[in-house]
């Protein structure tokens, strides 16, 4: 192992950054606001939900040198280390000719109070970079983190359009043009050494899996951050105190996706937006689950391995991966072990993980060339919300068209994310028809006693809960009957 | 749409007169990131921060509060409570003291601030804000509406009514008659810019106050107030919010007050900036309302009679709460001449914030109830509720059916011309046809169509508010200073009012300089509210431009020899008879002839009186109008819906800038959309609001607006006064424009027990609500 260091370094615009006395807990965006004076970037909520702090953070994937949009309120500066942060102040050229992105924002009056402003210029910004001639499902969903409330969005739909067509290789971009020296900065900048900043190792950025073990076995108590969009809000909002933090996100080997005949097996710290392509091609449905949840800043930095750890009885993947029958497994010090994801949450606010242990990766079995599987998430809007309920459904007849296998899990309706088994039994074995359906209905009030809170009634969660059952069963019967905004997506 | 649909298409050789399509004058610095909020001005040194002190109680005494920790808290400079007020501890905008700055000894709605913690850093001053202990004896406390009509219905403030013919009569005659109830809820502002203050004590008693605020006049009154010195040592500025929609109108006064009471107490700078959760926890929202109604017609759906009772959860305090739900009173007629008509409030007293201005000001819960009023009869006689609004409109003046409920002339209608041609534009028949098709046959999923008209009354009901000055200054070089008592959230005033002065002069807009608002340069202002910005600083300016443009005249006319009408001013240039001199040099000369290029300009919109203890008058110079139609469609498992498309046809008069207009048009839309369907406010049995982030307070995002979104000005409108320019107020109107997406939900919901009975979907209409709705058809 190299030996630890006690700095972070990344690249802010076009300076190179290197911070030794950085707080655990110091958000980029009071970074950005406070110590640099950077107030093109502004805080609307200071929870992830409004991008109004938008930025892009450029990393290097293998050789490839990626930039995605990021939340700066609830990301840590701790967790920069070997970046590129661009704010908005970057876009412009230096004599004060605006990007294109820019411009046409201008041209079509995308901005009236101006506050959200630079956050959709960044949003769209990132899309620009991404994406050739996107149509306006990906606008929407490159959108889908970023809250206006005077335009009515459709400026920035049109400015969005019209920018697609001044492609970035035809026109000057801070961006690219310093490619070649970010590359080879960030290559300089990950060493593979533990960053172990503050007394007492507040602040700490193992270089390895084995270093994050380490860390973990001395300091059981530390508080693992990946993406930051669960842990952020405990800082940000709750103003809890949670150091020593032990940043994961730049681990490659966390970052795996391998996919084999059997099925998917993901690191623990894949981002939403990184396994989205695979997951999306072999189960379709995960993947229109996937664009429902947060943002794009929310999906480039919030992990499933999160997801899952965070034990949330409204998590959106764990129903899914529970219908899947996806395996958990979790390390430490002193190895491995692997459990039944369904298994791993306890009860409300407890999952079986042992201090030192984290997560390392999830593995979720192929599904069966026959196999019907479907998650629908309902919310009280659309995009960028929490689920008032999610239910996930895996289903196998047999030859008679007798249902052979039936998973249900759901979230949102008990304390965990949670197996509809009462529901299962009442279904399995039998004629897969209405009336089965209407058995499986009946049994779910078994399974389930909601609650009622600020998301839902629990006389809608059940309802809808049952409802859904028979979504799934027209489903399979090829009558899919679910709203979609745009053709061919959900 | 594309950019050439707002290119200006007038054939000017400048930049930017009086209804042409420009940008607003901010945007490049929108998107560079450069426009400076005030949380983005650079901090002197020395500069402190607050923070929030909130209570946990709905209704409590406080018995004791221990600061002891929190004083021993890292970076702490001090704790302030009511009692550190110096003068006063109220800062209620009615005078009608009943809202404290900070609990005194009493806890009347859950969240509300008890003290501040001024510390070094604004986390420091976060994080010992948690650290105070204070005991509590509970109290009973009331939250919903219903609830505090059951308990007596305390009042915050005097209810009106509206009274026109005998309605009780009427409704017994009526040959049908329906009753019904509807809840209509409230709605966070989430402007994208919480409140924010920055206070920089001065010599002697003056104070300067960077306030997020649309009344830096009032907010200037409170400080004073507070702090006991005259209005003159009290600077308020502001050059842009971050949004305001009227939750900057009065609810920032708290804030900047406590700012400059700590920054005169301790003689430094002080900005307070709330956390947006503690900012929607503190600060008062749209009002929710219960509308009770009775509805007298005959078979053909002529409504002959209406009683209706709008009551209003007001929380503790009046604020504003009397003129809002005054003004949802003038707008249950919306477009629709009521025979015989009772209107009473109800501004209930509750256990809640404040409830305060919001976009519209009681007048869409207005109008929303007088909506569903006509659904019901529609329903009630299997018509299409377009058929029931058009038998209802007001007719032309003279035809009878010309008076409002508060006695006023409709003297301007032009709704049933408005609503034909977007009738025939958005297709509606063959629309409706095919969706009532489509209904029959589809299993799950079930459409619905709705067109509905607005009507609103435009100036403050408050006659005074309905004045507003500007001072233009003309420098040497012809560079031209432009301030007003407008405030800029966003809304293009700033932009507008700066078009009327470049067209006065005839010079570009590059040469009109647009200042911050502050108390200095032009006093005694309005809120910028009730969408009147640019019908009062528009005329405003202008009566100052034409001072010095008159000046100028009479200099050029000394001069040349020559007489005024021989004077004109064009294209950047003067042409003086056969002569030609550019602006500035023409301002040069007059200079050193000591003309007076600076003039301080007013202007108070005429004709309006209104009475309200007897409830007749004219509280609106005029109406402006709209209609929209819309289409959804819902999935009748699970509640959920989409907005199909949406056509707009838009009355602003003669538009001062389409660009800005057509903007507040589409904007007004999908955040009026988001309050009836999305957006609700939840409250826990212990009176904590649980929707307080936008983590659970849902506003439209991009992908929430309308799939297909056509908005239309009606071009061929003027304003029949003689507004600025001819043209009308934007702000407010188009906010009422989707009730018909709320209407078309409805009739979604109506399909499944085949459109026999108004399905009373309350807003708003969440896929929860959506979806127990139609539990209830089908129910039957
Ligand atoms: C605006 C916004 C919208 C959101 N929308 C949704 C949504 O629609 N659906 C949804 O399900 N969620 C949503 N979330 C929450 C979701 O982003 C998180 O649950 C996310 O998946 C957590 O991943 P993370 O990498 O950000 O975890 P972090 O926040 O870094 O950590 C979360 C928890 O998991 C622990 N942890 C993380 N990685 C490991 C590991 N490898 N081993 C052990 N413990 C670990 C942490 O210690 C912490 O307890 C949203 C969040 C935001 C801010
Ligand atoms: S400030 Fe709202 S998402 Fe960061
Ligand atoms: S322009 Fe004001 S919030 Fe978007």
């Amino acid at each position: 192992m190299t030996s630890d260091t006690g700095t972070i370094r990344f690249i802010l615009n076009d300076r190179s950054v290197a911070l030794d006395d950085v707080g655990a807990t110091t958000t980029l965006l009071d970074h950005l606001r406070l110590a640099r004076r950077l107030t093109g970037t502004k805080e609307g909520c200071a929870e992830g939900d409004c991008g109004a702090c938008t930025v892009l953070v450029g990393r290097l994937a293998g050789d490839e040198l990626v930039y995605e949009g990021v939340n700066a309120c609830i990301r840590f500066v701790g967790s920069l280390h070997a970046t590129h942060v661009v704010t908005v102040e970057h876009l412009a050229a230096k004599d004060g000719a605006l990007h294109p992105v820019q411009q046409a924002m201008v041209d079509y009056h995308g901005s009236q109070c101006g506050f959200c402003t630079p956050g959709f210029v960044m949003s769209l910004y990132g899309l620009w970079l991404s994406k050739d001639r996107p149509g306006r499902a990906d606008i929407e969903k490159a959108l889908q983190g970023n809250l206006c409330r005077c335009t009515g969005y459709e400026p920035i739909v049109r400015a969005a359009e019209a920018v697609a067509e001044a492609r970035p290789d035809a026109v000057f971009d801070p961006i690219l043009a310093m490619r070649a020296r970010v590359k080879t900065e960030l290559k300089a900048m990950k060493t593979g050494a533990t960053i172990a900043v503050g007394e007492g190792r507040r602040l700490v950025v193992p270089g390895t899996v084995e270093a994050l073990a380490e860390v973990l076995d001395s300091h059981p108590q530390a508080t693992i951050v990946a993406g930051s969009t669960d842990v952020g809000l405990w800082v940000t909002k709750q103003m809890r105190e949670i150091a020593p933090v032990v940043f994961i996100n730049g681990l490659d080997a966390l970052q795996t996706i391998e996919e084999t005949p059997e099925g998917v097996t993901l690191g623990a710290g894949v981002s939403y937006s990184a396994a989205y392509p695979l997951l999306s091609r072999l189960y379709p449905a995960f993947g229109r689950l996937i664009d429902r949840i947060g943002g794009d800043q929310v999906r480039n930095m919030g992990t499933i391995g999160g997801n899952v750890a965070n034990g949330s009885p409204i998590g959106d993947t764990p129903p899914a991966l529970i219908a899947l029958g996806a395996t958990l497994t979790l390390r430490s010090k002193k190895g491995s072990r692997s459990l039944p994801l369904q298994n791993f949450f306890i009860q409300y606010g407890r999952q079986d993980r042992q201090p030192g242990e984290f997560v390392e990766s999830l593995f979720i079995p192929a599904l069966a060339p026959d196999a019907h599987f479907s998650v629908y998430k309902i919310s009280k809007r659309r995009d960028e919300d929490i689920s008032a309920l999610c239910g996930a459904f895996h289903l196998r007849l047999d030859a008679d068209g007798k249902v052979k296998t039936l998973s249900i899990a759901f979230g949102g309706m008990a304390g965990t994310p949670k197996r509809a088994s009462q529901t299962e039994a009442a279904m399995i074995g039998r004629l897969w028809t209405e009336e089965t359906v209407a058995l499986g209905q009946a049994a779910l009030a078994k399974d389930f006693q909601p609650l009622t809170d600020w998301r839902a009634s629990a006389a809608y969660r059940n309802l809808a809960a049952a409802n859904l059952l028979t979504r799934f069963y027209l489903e399979t019967r090829g009558e899919g009957c679910e709203l979609t905004r745009f053709e061919g997506a959900a | 749409m594309d950019a050439t649909a707002f290119e200006d298409k007038t054939v000017t050789p400048l930049s930017g007169p009086m209804h042409a399509a420009r940008r607003h004058d901010s945007a490049h610095k929108h998107v560079a990131g450069s426009a400076d909020y005030i949380d983005d001005m650079p901090e002197p040194a020395g500069t402190l921060h607050a923070a929030l002190g909130m209570t946990d109680r709905a209704h409590a005494e406080i018995l004791s509060m221990d600061f002891s920790d929190v004083e021993k808290a890292p970076g702490v400079v001090c704790v302030l409570t009511a009692r550190d007020m110096p003068h006063s501890n109220d800062i209620s905008p009615s005078h009608l003291d009943d809202e404290p700055v900070l609990a005194d000894g009493l806890v009347q709605f859950h969240g509300q601030p008890a003290f501040v913690v001024i510390a070094e850093t604004r986390d420091q001053a976060r994080r010992a804000a948690r650290l105070a202990k204070i005991d509590y004896r509970d109290l009973p406390h009331i939250i919903d509406p219903a609830d505090a009509i059951e308990k007596g219905g305390t009042l915050v403030t005097k209810p009106l009514t509206l009274k026109r013919g005998e309605a009780e009569t009427a409704l017994d005659h009526a040959p049908r008659q329906l009753r019904g109830r509807m809840r209509i809820g409230g709605q966070e502002h989430f402007y994208l810019e919480g409140h924010i203050a920055f206070a920089i004590p001065g010599e002697d008693d003056d104070v300067t106050v960077w306030s997020s605020t649309q009344h830096p006049s009032e907010v200037q009154h409170m400080v004073s107030h507070v702090l006991d010195v005259p209005s003159h040592a009290v600077t308020v500025q502001v050059r842009r919010m971050g949004g305001g929609f009227g939750g900057k109108e009065t609810q920032g006064n708290q804030f900047a007050v406590l700012a400059a009471v700590a920054a005169k107490k301790l003689n430094r700078p002080v900005k307070f900036r709330p956390d947006r959760d503690e900012d929607m926890c503190a600060t008062g929202k749209r009002h929710d309302f219960l509308v009770d109604y009775q509805v007298g017609f005959d078979d053909e759906g002529h409504i002959l009679a209406v009683k209706a009772n709008y009551a209003a959860r007001c929380g503790f305090s009046s604020d504003l709460s009397g003129p809002v739900t005054d003004r949802a009173l003038f707008h249950a007629d919306n477009a629709y001449f009521y025979p015989h008509v009772l209107l009473t409030s109800q501004p209930l007293k509750t256990n809640t914030v404040s409830n305060t201005a919001y976009r519209g000001f009681g007048g869409p819960q207005g109008m929303v109830g007088g909506e569903r009023m006509i659904e019901e009869v529609a329903y009630a006689l299997g018509l299409d509720p377009l058929q029931v609004r058009k038998r209802n409109f007001y007719g032309e003046p003279g035809s009878g059916r010309d008076l409002t409920p508060y006695h006023q002339e409709v003297e301007d209608n032009i709704i049933a011309r408005l609503v034909d041609e977007l009738e025939r534009d958005a297709d509606y028949q063959a629309r409706r046809a095919a969706i009532l098709d489509f209904n029959a046959k589809s299993r799950v999923i079930k459409k619905g169509i709705a067109l509905t008209p607005v009507k609103f009354g435009i100036s403050f009901t408050m006659t005074a508010f309905n004045q507003a000055g500007a001072l233009v200054h003309v420098y040497q070089d012809g560079s031209i200073h432009l301030n007003h008592g407008g405030t800029e959230m966003g809304q293009g005033l700033y932009t507008k009012v700066a078009q009327v002065i470049a067209d006065c002069f005839q010079v570009d807009l590059e040469r009109v300089k647009i200042t911050a608002t502050t108390t200095g340069k032009v006093p005694n202002t309005s809120a910028t509210a009730a969408s009147s910005g640019s019908d009062l600083n528009g005329m405003a300016a202008f009566d100052a431009a034409r001072q010095i443009k008159e000046r100028l005249i009479a200099f050029a006319a000394e001069r040349w020899q020559t007489t005024p009408d021989a004077i004109r001013f064009v294209a950047n240039h003067v042409e003086i008879g056969e002569e030609r001199v550019s602006f500035p040099d023409l301002v040069k000369q007059a200079y050193f002839a000591r003309v007076h290029l600076s003039a301080a300009g007013f202007y108070k919109t005429p004709k309006i009186h209104w009475n309200r203890e007897t409830g007749r008058g004219m509280p609106f110079y005029y109406f402006a109008y709209g209609a929209s139609c819309s289409e959804v469609s819902i999935d009748t498992l699970t509640g959920e819906y989409l907005v199909e498309r949406v056509d707009v046809l838009h009355d602003v008069g003669r538009s001062l800038n389409p660009a800005i207009d057509i903007g507040q048009v589409e904007g007004a839309f999908v955040q009026g959309m988001g309050w009836l369907t999305t957006e609700e406010l939840w409250w826990d049995d212990k009176g904590r609001l649980r929707t307080h982030a936008p983590s659970t307070y849902k506003i439209p995002l991009a992908s929430d607006r309308p799939k297909i979104f056509n908005v239309k000005l009606a071009d061929w409108s003027e304003n029949r006064q003689p507004t600025i320019g001819r043209s009308k107020a934007v702000g407010e109107p188009p906010f009422m424009l989707p009730i018909s997406v709320l209407e078309a939900l409805s009739m979604a919901v109506a399909s499944v027990a085949d459109y026999r009975e108004c399905p009373r979907l309350d807003a708003p209409a969440t896929p929860e609500r959506v979806l127990m709705a139609v539990e209830r058809l089908k129910r039957g």
